[in-house]
């Protein structure tokens, strides 16, 4: 997250979670948090800080919304850094069938424009965290829902694998468990015939980090995702989407998106 | 009407009879006879224990049930019940689980009551996992 | 008048009642054998994927549910619009349908990720969900369609037959529509988004549903050697053709219109001109097989003969597996446009058509289902009074002098 690194007195007792870890922060305790330096630059946490989740009572807050912005520009055709960094964090491994069968929370698309100079281009596409997610609304059992905070998840306890999601997905966003897994991590539950998405790694966004995907893209040096909270106007990610043109992909379903691009 | 009552009740008795019976000499027969009570071991513990294991035993499956929904749907974390800190607790010193043998503590009590846990398709019911990525240490 | 004379027997014919229940029993068997080997090992053994996620299974699935409200039709002319000629059939109509649904309803629960979760969808719902109002549609048309039958066949209860009936035929309007619009919502495929895919899968259920009627009806009949005249099997040859000729119209309708949106090109060359396998499906199966030949075959000929309507219908019969298997498949294997303007791809198979090759196991699945639906026709035509003893003109309608 790109919040100030100042103390913050809560103003309610009812905590956002934004406010807490501003308190955090700044007691220079293990908790560790993102600092905007300059536009790209951010200071890393502290490689082996585990973050510890808030004491129980603390909910997702409405008054957030987690997105992100990817520069295209910025990102390069052929790496992966992103796609290696979900798949470590969330202990996706390929699957025993085919490539299709694997799950793919993150994928690099390559895009080429059909007219003109055939100017190409790549970016990476994940669940887009929509406002009005069309996942959500067919889901029979609800299973499908939108966190207060703006992330999309799976409750896999009601899950019943009937794959309507995957159909009504305008960004084939989400994959589907067909066998028995094993090695899961403790924080990133999942199994066989439930369906699955991007998380925005909400194991970690609770412990005050970043999704993984963001995190290796900007320790690597290529700085094009961005991660914040798109109600917090002082936060990075709200400056810049002023300032500097953004898109939403399929944006004329008016699903609002939570995932912005620059430079399609 | 009547008589298609009696005829049908006089086919039957004998099956029904046989049936009740069996069902008597079921209940009977002292279970303990047939497989052993299982013994709990705790394997690290600790001073988190959440409840005594009177109240463990009747209500552990409502307390997960009531806190997953918080967990999930309003993202409280941090709770006193949580399905890691029970493993972190109960996994088996030697296997590490507390699944894989009817020595390992869920499945002790779940294959003595014959009641099929879900959990762990897709929990990690193994302990001592690298927790920002699912490889073991 | 004639209906006071019909008696209601139950199939006599043991040896090819037993015959056709161990054949039936056989493909139920392999299709359990398939689900417990789906369930153990995942759907990784099978054809489906994270492109293809609707495989086989929900082809038969959603052919058995949708003809399984078009098979009350035959009941529903009886009793909601008073053609008295139809009430003998209505029995094996009820029947039909509810037996139909069920074979479709097990081969879609089955086919689940997780069918050890049915009660969850059956207690928790999202009711912005048209999944999870379909699941009080089918439940309620159990309900409802039984009560119908019972109306129907309890002498004492028949002065209620009529409103049962057309509460059924409403139930069903809207479970088809509801059935249509798992498509139809889906904004976010080419092959779907229409809201003219809920009348379109009205029209659909129809013409299977009758197809199938006339099948069985005609099955029923001549296994038990019991007369069927050319009066009834001419008006439903007639109900038939125009059933096909409606879903003809209503599926030109709709490519017609995809035609004019530019956007829409991609889908319609694919499914109309390059698609391969969907493409021969389209024309071949769905408009050849399915629509053309049928109606050529009940309307062409000076005197339509038995084996026209049986050809026709068994010729609609296979033109509906097509067309559904168009429809779900073929609307999945194109790809999303996500980026109109540039071309793509990834390692997600986006910007291509994906391939789809059903494994064994959702081939039997599916095949178990409709053996279902089979052996529970024959079962209930074996043990209770579901079939007139005689269907032939004089008993029905001695007016009729010939076939019409």
């Amino acid at each position: 997250m790109s919040e100030e690194n100042t103390p913050e007195a809560p103003a309610t007792q009812d905590l956002s979670r934004r406010a807490f870890l501003g308190v955090s922060a700044s007691a220079a305790a293990a908790a560790a948090g993102f600092v905007a330096l300059a536009p790209g630059v951010k200071l890393m946490e502290l490689a082996h800080a585990q973050s510890a989740y808030p004491a129980a009572g603390q909910f997702a807050s409405s008054k957030i919304r987690w997105g992100m912005l990817i520069d295209t520009t910025k990102c390069a055709t052929g790496c992966s850094d992103c796609v290696t960094a979900c798949n470590t964090e969330n202990a996706i491994e390929p699957g025993s069938g085919r490539p299709a069968q694997s799950s793919q929370w993150i994928r690099k698309i390559e895009l080429k424009e059909q007219a003109g100079g055939h100017r190409e281009l790549s970016l990476p596409m994940m669940c887009q965290h929509c406002a009005n997610p069309p996942c959500v609304d067919v889901c029979p059992t609800g299973a499908s829902f939108k966190r207060a905070d703006g992330i999309v998840l799976v409750d896999r306890h009601i899950c019943i694998g009937c794959r309507y999601c995957m159909m009504a997905c305008p960004y084939q966003a989400r994959s589907f468990v067909d066998e028995p897994l094993h090695d899961q991590n403790p924080e990133v539950p999942r199994g066989q015939g439930c369906v699955e998405a991007c998380t925005l790694c909400v194991q970690r966004i609770d412990r005050g980090l970043g999704p993984a995907c963001v995190e290796a893209c900007t320790q690597a040096g290529h700085g094009a995702m961005l991660f914040g909270d798109l109600n917090d106007p002082a936060g990075e990610i709200a400056k810049r989407i002023a300032t500097t043109a953004s898109s939403q992909v399929r944006a004329d379903l008016r699903l609002d998106p939570g995932v912005r691009y620059q430079g399609i | 009407m009547l008589r298609r009552v009696s005829r049908w009740f006089r086919w039957f008795t004998p099956p029904i009879a046989l049936a009740a019976f069996a069902a008597l000499a079921a209940f009977a027969t002292p279970a303990a006879a047939e497989v052993p009570k299982p013994e709990i071991v705790i394997a690290n513990p600790g001073s988190k224990c959440i409840a005594s294991p009177e109240v463990m035993r009747r209500t552990h499956m409502t307390m997960l049930l009531h806190q997953r929904e918080k967990t999930l749907r309003l993202g409280e974390r941090g709770a006193k019940v949580s399905l890691e800190g029970c493993i972190e607790c109960h996994a088996s010193k030697t296997t590490g689980s507390v699944l894989g043998t009817d020595q390992n503590f869920c499945q002790t009590c779940h294959a003595y009551v014959a009641v099929k846990v879900d959990c762990f398709d897709c929990h990690q019911p193994k302990t001592g996992m690298v927790k920002t990525t699912g490889i073991k240490p | 008048m004639a209906a006071k004379n019909i008696v209601y027997r139950e199939i006599a014919n043991q040896r090819a009642i037993w015959t056709l229940l161990a054949l039936c029993g056989l493909f139920i068997v392999a299709g359990a054998g398939a689900h417990l080997t789906m369930e153990h090992y995942g759907h990784v053994i099978t054809g489906m994927d994270n492109r293809i996620v609707w495989g086989l299974p929900h082809v038969f699935a959603v052919f058995l549910i949708v003809s399984a409200s078009g098979a009350l039709n035959v009941a529903s002319t009886a009793s909601v619009f008073g053609k008295s000629i139809y009430k003998p059939l209505a029995p094996l109509s009820g029947l039909l349908s509810l037996a139909l649904l069920a074979g479709g309803l097990t081969v879609l629960m089955l086919d689940l990720g997780r069918s050890d979760r049915i009660i969850v969808a059956a207690t928790q719902y999202n009711f912005k969900s048209i999944f999870a109002w379909n699941v009080f549609l089918y439940t309620g048309f159990f309900s409802i369609v039984g009560a119908y039958l019972w109306m129907m066949m309890d002498r004492r209860m028949n002065a209620y037959t009529k409103h049962l009936g057309a509460a059924a035929f409403i139930w069903r309007l809207v479970l088809t529509t509801g059935t249509g619009s798992i498509f139809g919502f889906l904004v976010a495929r080419q092959a779907y988004q229409s809201a003219i895919l809920a009348p379109t899968f009205i029209a659909f259920s129809l013409s299977y549903g009758t197809a199938i009627y006339l099948l069985i009806l005609a099955g029923a009949c001549a296994m038990d050697e019991r007369p069927l005249g050319d009066a009834i099997v001419g008006r439903l040859k007639n109900l038939l053709a125009t059933f096909v000729a409606a879903s003809l119209y209503l599926v030109a309708v709709l490519h017609l219109t995809n035609l004019y949106f530019t956007r829409n090109h991609g889908i319609e060359n694919f499914i109309l001109r390059d698609g391969g396998i969907f493409t021969a499906l389209f024309w071949l199966g769905q408009v050849g097989i399915g629509s053309i030949l049928p109606l050529i075959l009940l309307l062409a000929p000076a005197k339509v003969t038995r084996s026209n309507v049986l050809t026709a219908s068994a010729a609609v019969v296979i033109g509906g597996v097509c067309q559904m298997y168009v429809t779900i498949i073929g609307g999945q294997a194109w790809p999303l446009n996500l980026f109109p303007g540039y071309s793509v791809s990834s390692s997600f198979f986006d910007g291509e058509v994906h391939n789809y090759a059903p494994s064994i196991w959702e081939i039997l699945l599916g095949l178990g289902g409709v053996a279902l639906a089979i052996a529970i026709v024959f079962l209930a035509l074996r043990l209770l009074r579901f079939l007139p003893e005689r269907l032939d003109d004089a008993t029905l309608d001695p007016s009729h002098a010939h076939a019409e």
